[in-house]
């Protein structure tokens, strides 16, 4: 796994998202892992912007010709906006998983949950040993 | 450990990302499944398809033999012919499906699916009247030449005029210096040959089709693809759209029951479920709200279960999200519509006619 598949200025989940951290905000999207895994997305369902969620909370769901997979929040927090482009275009979350790609922008309400998340490091390591 | 097909190593050098499929380690794509699939629509795809299974009934009276346990009709044909056919138990729901190739009325060749392969043949040892099957599964790996360019690509590699061989007929030949049963039948909706040939042939086979086929773009595909691809056509798949709960009638597939021939297993309860009326279909349905349908989601009518989706998926050449369920026979005439519950939402649709993939 090339780091350019895992970004060092991100966070990620084991669940396989990433967050890009903006002050009191987070940018969250899918790992290029997770992209490759699924395939050709083909579908993307989005939240609503202004719902709050837990961390670990399913918000979405992306959806490849063979597999549906659900999206899970890395923070507790309210989402303040959703990518609308990949509800025509959801194939971007393949080619741009950490640009166009991106799913939900979260403020999030506890920033204790940081730590939590995993550096470039901790994720490439959880991939090698999955 | 799951089984391996002669070709194993071959789709790990192409990078195929295997899975676990009915026992088998099988490539479920190797790019990308709707690369794989448009390849198959407008060129030429190869799959391995050497874990289905195959039986031969061998000697006199093997044709009547198979005639009993099939319910399509061997005398129908001639040799040189395959149908496809159910094997049904008592009450017409399927045991499985069926190819059933004739190459004399002493020789029937019956091609099982993979995940059927040791029920279908036992069911077979207690059923058979006369001849006994022979498990010939190990004996034969499979290829399949999908696609608008595959009739080129096997016709450069063959002796044998494949022009000759019609749709549902087979020959025998060499294809590469490889002996192989020529068939020219398939999963995809597309023209196209299963090529039958002995597992040692097999990586000959496979490497000479994929280098000959550079030309026209030839790709390796996998199960990914295979499922899609007949899911355009709205072809059942065993498992998902047919088993042994709903019979041949309820699935559409009437057309491979012939009620006139002498007794099969089956028969007598299809020709009563014909009289007394079909209550469910198999129907095939596009959502006009968002989403993707898929095996297991519940089928509602004004929020009432009523029946369930067996397959389906984002058609990557209709460009739709399509699917196939049971509904009631109320509910089956093209036009209807009912909801699909889709985590909790009710999405709308409607059925159409299939294939869902509409030919030129």
């Amino acid at each position: 796994m090339s780091d350019a598949n895992i970004p060092s200025n991100l966070k990620y989940t084991s669940d396989h998202e990433w967050a890009r951290i903006e002050g009191n905000k987070a940018v969250v999207g899918i790992t290029f892992h997770a992209q490759q895994t699924l395939g050709d997305v083909v579908y993307v369902e989005l939240p609503a912007v202004g719902r709050k969620v837990s961390r670990g909370e399913a918000f979405g769901t992306v959806e490849s010709v063979k597999a549906v997979s659900e999206l899970f929040s890395p923070l507790s927090g309210t989402i303040t906006k959703v990518n609308d482009e990949l509800t025509a275009e959801p194939e971007t979350l393949n080619t741009e998983p950490y640009g166009d790609g991106w799913i939900i922008e979260i403020e999030f309400s506890d920033s204790k949950e940081l730590a939590e998340l995993l550096d470039a490091a901790a994720y490439a390591k959880l991939l090698q040993n999955s | 450990m799951a089984r391996r097909t002669p070709l194993n190593e071959a789709h790990r050098a192409l990078g195929a990302r295997m899975v676990d499929f009915a026992g088998w380690d099988m490539p479920v794509q190797y790019s990308s499944v709707i690369a794989e699939h448009e390849a198959v629509r407008n060129s030429v795809g190869l799959f391995d398809v050497s874990h289905m299974g195959e039986v031969e009934f061998a000697g006199p009276g093997a044709l009547e033999t198979v005639n009993g346990l099939i319910s399509n009709d061997l005398a129908r044909i001639s040799d040189g012919q395959a149908v496809y056919a159910g094997l049904l138990n008592e009450q017409g729901g399927f045991v499985d499906d069926v190819v059933a190739y004739r190459f004399s009325p002493e020789r029937i060749l019956i091609c099982v699916n993979a995940s059927n392969r040791d029920k279908d043949f036992a069911w077979m040892k207690e059923h058979a009247r006369g001849v006994a099957p022979v498990d010939r599964g190990d004996e034969y790996a499979q290829i399949a030449v999908q696609g608008p360019k595959a009739a080129g690509l096997v016709q450069r590699l063959t002796k044998t005029d494949t022009s000759k061989i019609g749709t549902y007929r087979f020959a025998e030949g060499e294809v590469a210096g490889v002996r192989a049963i020529i068939s020219r039948t398939g999963y995809t909706g597309e023209d196209g040959f299963e090529l039958y040939c002995a597992p040692d042939g097999a990586v000959a086979l496979w490497n000479a089709l994929l280098d000959a086929g550079q030309q026209e773009g030839v790709k390796p595909c996998g199960l990914g693809c295979r499922d899609s691809l007949r899911t355009e056509m709205k072809y059942a798949l065993y498992g998902n759209d047919i088993d042994d709960s709903h019979t041949a009638l309820e699935a559409g597939l009437g057309w491979i029951v012939k009620l006139d021939k002498a007794g099969f297993i089956g028969k007598d309860a299809l020709v009563a479920q014909k009289a007394a009326g079909v209550k469910r279909k198999l129907v095939g349905f596009e959502l006009t709200g968002a989403g993707i349908p898929r095996h297991g989601y519940p089928i509602l009518k004004e929020g009432a279960r009523v029946g369930e989706v067996t397959s389906g998926t984002m058609g990557p050449t209709v460009k739709k999200p399509i699917g196939i369920g049971y509904v009631p026979t109320e509910l089956a005439s093209e036009g209807s519509t009912f909801d699909v519950e889709i985590r909790g939402r009710a999405v709308p649709a409607v059925v159409v006619k299939t294939p869902f993939l509409k030919k030129p």
